[in-house]
């Protein structure tokens, strides 16, 4: 009885401790600048929508949010097209040739970021793909290949290979083989590792940093940098840009929550 | 075309993207660190391994690698406890707890960088929740500067860490629960097992798998952390919040030794890859029948 005690309290207490941050972050950017100064934590007495519409007026947001928008499609898109292909190529060739394939994918999880940043951002300035939105969509692409492959290759393993021999036999052509047998299969697979790539493409920080430069191409993530330095000590506007860059992400995950799940269980198997 | 053939057209688009952004980068670095170049000249010298030998004698280089164990130390243990603990109580499918379950999950989805504003405000000393709320209570001898503390502030990031990520590992330790039979433990309940002698004895043994995941996960990323530590502090005050990856960060893009920095980024490269191997050799070796 106690035990059951002590377990509910810790649950409702981690729940207020994931809770109250986000509800005081709400509630400072529904107050003015007075009215936060005088009560930083408290219920605000009215609330008010100045610091929004202030924000909206003083930051291109909504070039913001579309970077962050094309940037996320291209990229989870290209990838999983790309790691796809290379996923059903594993499957299809022979054993060694899989095997080997699968390995030399798998290996570049062992690889932070920060150890190829440096090159990349040389090469990257060489080939004159600095600033611009496609280039580190590639970039990202190659780099979130290893997480990929092993994600989709992993599961596409699991179906049975006498499935495409049939086909095969059947006169159906490779690209058939997988648009028809491969994808329907592997589709719940493929949404739980779209939506783990969607978070991890939109939440970026690294390499849009490094690649990014003029302001017209910053991503929320890079946006929101910025705010702390312009609004070093203006908390209710900086805390206003937090919510508007999160609400796009928590109505995605509300609705498409299952697969964001899923997709974070698969991943979590990787380094 | 034979059908070997046609399935290597499906390797291309993905080999040329990742041999061309990923392996050659990954190999030109191993390069930069046997030179002396600073990112921006044109020419450098080939300088052989004194860049190696510079880091093991650079004071904040082991400084970083000191503040990276302290972090992961704290995030493994604060991470593995609380979600453990968490995950017992929510493991079975109600509707509450699914709810719950999400509602842990939100920081996950969250972008680390607002992640890390929310809690610069909270650890504000004075506009802050953190300080506010212990006041509040009568404890505001407990009031501290979070992040300006240096002996402090590596584990107020670290807790945020944690905090950001236990809901993903809740989710871990869920379907590691889901995944025992649970004639096992109703066998165990019928012979007079407490819970805590059932938890000891049954489902701790059979949970082995998903705790061993758990720990390695967490142990990767709290050395992968960057963008958390980067944009709370980056890595001040006097250089008590630098890992690794802040690290070599800054020696190369505020230093301008790229060498150094590519000396130190194929340690980290040699420091991953011998977790990871340790991690998948527990992972094969914990797996349990039942």
């Amino acid at each position: 009885m106690l035990l059951r005690g002590l377990g509910v309290a810790l649950v409702v207490a981690f729940a207020l401790i994931i809770v109250v941050p986000l509800m005081i972050v709400l509630l400072a950017s529904l107050k003015t600048t007075p009215q936060f100064i005088q009560d930083p934590l408290g219920w605000p007495e009215s609330f008010s929508l100045a610091n929004y519409t202030a924000l909206f007026a003083k930051q291109p947001m909504l070039t913001y949010f579309g970077n962050s928008v094309f940037v996320t499609l291209f990229t989870v898109s290209g990838e999983l097209l790309v790691a796809g292909m290379v996923a059903y190529g594993i499957i299809r060739t022979g054993r060694k040739t899989g095997g080997w394939m699968f390995g030399l994918f798998a290996a570049g999880l062992m690889v932070p970021s920060q150890v190829n940043m440096i090159p990349i951002y040389e090469l990257v300035h060489r080939l004159g793909w600095s600033n611009s939105l496609a280039g580190l969509s590639l970039v990202t692409i190659a780099m979130l290949l290893p997480l990929s492959v092993f994600m989709l290759g992993g599961f596409m393993r699991t179906l049975p290979g006498e499935l495409f021999e049939a086909g095969a036999i059947d006169g159906a052509s490779e690209w058939r083989l997988l648009l028809r047998i491969a994808l329907p299969l592997s589709a719940p697979y493929f949404a739980a590792t779209a939506c783990f790539l969607f978070v991890i493409v939109w939440n970026e920080l690294l390499f849009p940093m490094l690649l990014l430069t003029g302001k017209d191409k910053l991503t929320l993530p890079l946006a929101m940098l910025q705010f702390r330095g312009e609004f070093v000590t203006d908390y209710p506007m900086l805390l206003t840009g937090v919510v508007v860059a999160s609400i796009p992400i928590i109505a995605v995950f509300v609705l498409l929550q299952r697969f964001f799940i899923s997709g974070a269980m698969a991943g979590s198997m990787k380094g | 075309m034979k059908a070997g053939k046609r399935i290597a057209l499906f390797f291309v688009p993905g080999l040329t993207l990742y041999a061309a952004l990923f392996l050659y980068p990954t190999i030109t670095g191993f390069y930069y660190s046997l030179t002396n170049w600073d990112g921006i000249s044109p020419s450098y010298d080939f300088v052989g391994l004194s860049n190696y030998r510079e880091l093991t004698e650079h004071i904040i280089f082991r400084k970083a690698l000191v503040n990276n164990v302290k972090f992961m130390l704290f995030v493994v243990l604060v991470q593995t406890g609380l979600s453990l603990l968490l995950a017992l109580r929510l493991a079975r499918n109600t509707k509450r707890n699914v709810a719950l379950r999400a509602l842990y999950f939100v920081p996950t989805v969250l972008s680390s960088v607002s992640v890390a504003l929310i809690w610069t405000f909270v650890f504000d000393p004075t506009q802050g929740l953190a300080n506010g709320f212990l006041s509040g209570i009568g404890l505001g001898s407990w009031t501290q500067n979070w992040l300006g503390d240096t002996g402090l502030a590596i584990f107020s990031v670290a807790a945020v860490q944690a905090w950001a990520h236990i809901g993903q590992m809740v989710i871990l330790f869920v379907a590691g629960l889901q995944a025992i039979p649970k004639e096992l433990i109703e066998a165990a309940r019928l012979d007079g097992a407490g819970a805590l002698q059932i938890f000891r004895r049954v489902t701790w043994p059979l949970l082995a798998p998903a705790a061993a995941l758990v720990v390695s996960y967490t142990t990767i990323q709290s050395f992968k952390a960057f963008d958390l530590i980067f944009t709370m502090t980056g890595g001040g005050p006097v250089y008590s919040t630098e890992i690794l990856s802040t690290f070599i960060y800054n020696t190369a893009f505020s230093s301008y030794t790229f060498g150094l920095a590519s000396a130190g980024s194929v340690f980290f490269l040699a420091l991953i890859a011998v977790i990871t191997y340790v991690q998948f050799r527990v992972i094969r070796a914990d797996r349990v029948a039942y």
